[in-house]
């Protein structure tokens, strides 16, 4: 009646021998996105944007700075997309080849977005965590920081700043970095402050680890959830940002250009009837700010299940 | 009596200040007084229960043991030294020496680590060059040890049950080999199956590696089943303390002897039968305690003079026992039935 013994011993050989692997909560995170249909619809658009900024200048038929002599002065007439001449997308209104351009625009344009919630979560997260584990004065201290560098009408100064240093990609990169940390700090800030009362914090605490360890073992796993879901909320923002100030000529320089400035330039053409002029470039505009934002909702429902 | 003294407790305060929201910086904080003038002895390789309602400054007691609190006065001396003198170096080691187990066994572990992780941190943090084969050796020695299958050393907090994440805590504990271990609340929030093999599990630990614990719980017959000697919290001070068996038979102090009446026997008959004393009214404002004895304005045996002087420890002769109460008296209670 009673079992084997050598295999019952085998069976407890094998069970000490397989390591069960542990579902992290990433991982029942990552499951819970790939069931949000909304949200993998956004990130396959998103890959597909990305690829078309990537690789997009591989197909392109013109440079995205050639001007087409053949279609000058009469761009509304014939420059309108056609494959036969290469211009995929029409030409602007000096010929440019707008496939060429709008692969460009919108390489910058994410990568402003990207760039720039970078620099928030990295500067963010690490200030906010900081400020908010120390608590006390340091606190203090740095939230009110934080209050006046928020307080300073941000898109005045970026517009100063690209004034008086001139405009260029970087000075775009150094004003958005600059302020995009802000609301990151923030929140992240006041996230810490629930985290630090766990209970696993004050082990760690009184195990002896040290501050800053605690801080980037224990307090900034438990709040990138947040972050990575506000991350790429941020991003559509950013781009938004940049499109405002090169809508209004002063982002990048030509002939480079962004999803801003061709949406500009496009729109003075509307009434000339050259359609494709400001359709392209929008359309990707919007892609990317909802897909962007679709995968941000995603990723929220999927890292907190519990706050929806 | 007493054996050598391992950590004894002197006078010791603890005092948060509690500043009203939207006060000028400069207007005085008020003061909380969570332990106020504890003095307690524990010898190697003893169990000291601490009992007490909820509020009485157990967990702060704790706390500044293990020094994620500030005491504000006082002297708690470990091995002989002076916790507050200590070098850096020092503090340390006896960080090494100290550890601790919670409460909520879900909530003291971090959720985006592994078990393995977890249980390997003091190690790793206090020998942080040890090999890594041989940590997790010895993370899957202690898994065994605490009735943990080793194999699950990948697996995350959340997929453990209540009872399976304090073996997680208590392996936690014990890696570095600790030479005290305090346990605040280690079982209030298990069910009393998984209780019972919890504590189980503590004094078999206990017994084989020779530690000394401090054992925090609400819990009497709990307490008083895992412990040596008890001590009884009521507002941040010890009201009666002494062998654990002589406590919870002949409690002399009216708080411990209305905190044992309120323990159920598990026969009708008894528990119908017997005189119960039930303590009215809720806990005073550590902000704002009562002058003298603190526990008078619940006590059915106060007088007049208990609003005045603090009530001194009374050694009851012949025996490991102290109370702070002049009217102290033995009472035959049914016994707290572990």
């Amino acid at each position: 009646m009673y079992p084997d013994k050598t295999k019952m011993e085998s069976l407890a050989e094998a069970t000490n021998l397989a390591e069960v692997k542990g579902r992290s909560l990433w991982s029942d995170a990552r499951t819970r996105f790939a069931r949000n249909k909304a949200a993998v619809g956004g990130l396959v658009v998103l890959i597909a944007i990305l690829l078309f900024a990537l690789l997009g200048s591989f197909f392109q038929a013109w440079t995205y700075e050639a001007i087409d002599w053949k279609l000058m002065g009469r761009v509304a007439q014939i420059g309108g997309p056609s494959v036969e001449n290469g211009h995929y997308f029409g030409a602007d209104e000096l010929g440019r080849d707008l496939y060429a351009r709008v692969v460009q625009g919108t390489g910058i344009s994410i990568m402003v977005g990207v760039v720039g919630s970078l620099v928030a979560v990295i500067v963010g997260t690490l200030y906010g965590a900081t400020a908010g584990f120390f608590g006390g004065r340091i606190d203090n201290i740095m939230m009110r920081t934080v209050d006046v560098l928020m307080s300073i009408p941000f898109m005045f100064v970026l517009i100063l700043m690209l004034v008086i240093w001139g405009r260029s990609i970087t000075m775009l990169f150094v004003g958005i970095g600059l302020i995009s940390w802000l609301d990151m700090a923030r929140i992240v800030r006041g996230q810490t402050l629930t985290i630090k009362n766990k209970e696993f914090v004050e082990a760690a605490i009184a195990v002896g680890v040290s501050p800053f360890t605690i801080i980037l073992r224990h307090i900034v796993p438990n709040l990138l959830g947040i972050v990575v879901v506000y991350a790429t909320l941020l991003i559509p923002g950013l781009i938004m940002a940049e499109s405002f100030i090169s809508f209004l000529g002063l982002g990048v320089q030509e002939p480079m250009t962004s999803l801003g400035a061709l949406i500009q330039a496009g729109s003075k053409q509307m009434l000339y009837g050259a359609w494709w002029q400001i359709a392209f470039p929008l359309f990707f505009f919007l892609a990317t700010l909802f897909a962007f934002t679709f995968v941000g909702d995603g990723l929220r429902d999927a890292l907190d299940p519990k706050d929806r | 009596m007493m054996a050598t003294p391992f950590l004894t407790l002197e006078n010791l305060q603890v005092t948060f200040e509690i500043r009203r929201p939207g006060s000028w910086p400069w207007t005085p904080p008020r003061q909380l007084h969570a332990v106020n003038g504890v003095s307690l002895d524990l010898a190697a390789g003893e169990c000291l229960g601490i009992v007490g309602e909820s509020g009485s400054g157990k967990s702060t007691l704790a706390r500044a043991i293990i020094g994620t609190v500030p005491t504000s006065g006082g002297k708690i001396r470990f091995e002989g030294k002076d916790l507050a003198e200590m070098e850096p170096g020092e503090r340390r080691a006896h960080r090494r020496d100290v550890q601790m187990i919670f409460q909520d066994p879900l909530a003291a572990l971090n959720p985006r680590m592994t078990v393995g992780e977890i249980i390997a941190e003091p190690l790793v943090t206090h020998f942080p060059k040890t090999p890594r084969a041989e940590v997790k050796q010895r993370v899957a020695k202690l898994m065994e040890r605490v009735g943990l299958l080793p194999n699950l050393i990948n697996r995350y907090p959340h997929e453990f049950s209540g009872g399976q994440c304090q073996r997680i805590g208590i392996a936690r504990a014990l890696i570095l080999e600790p030479k005290l271990v305090i346990c605040d609340e280690p079982v209030s929030a298990l069910d009393v199956s998984v209780q019972a093999q919890v504590i189980n599990l503590l004094m078999e630990l206990q017994r084989d590696m020779g530690l000394s614990m401090i054992f925090i719980a609400h819990d009497l017959s709990v307490v008083k089943h895992i412990s040596d000697r008890i001590g009884v919290m009521y507002l941040g001070r010890i009201m009666e303390e002494g062998d654990a068996d002589r406590l919870t038979t002949r409690p002399e102090h009216p708080y411990t002897q209305a905190l044992i009446s309120s323990v159920p026997i598990p026969d009708p008959k008894l528990e119908k039968a017997r005189p119960r004393e039930v303590i009215v009214g809720e806990l005073p404002s550590p902000m704002n305690p009562p002058s003298g004895c603190v526990f008078r304005t619940r006590c059915r045996k106060a007088q007049a003079s208990c609003a005045g002087e603090r009530p001194k420890m009374i050694t009851i002769p012949g025996e490991d026992h102290k109370v702070a109460c002049p009217f102290h008296e033995a009472e035959a209670l049914l016994e707290v039935t572990a």
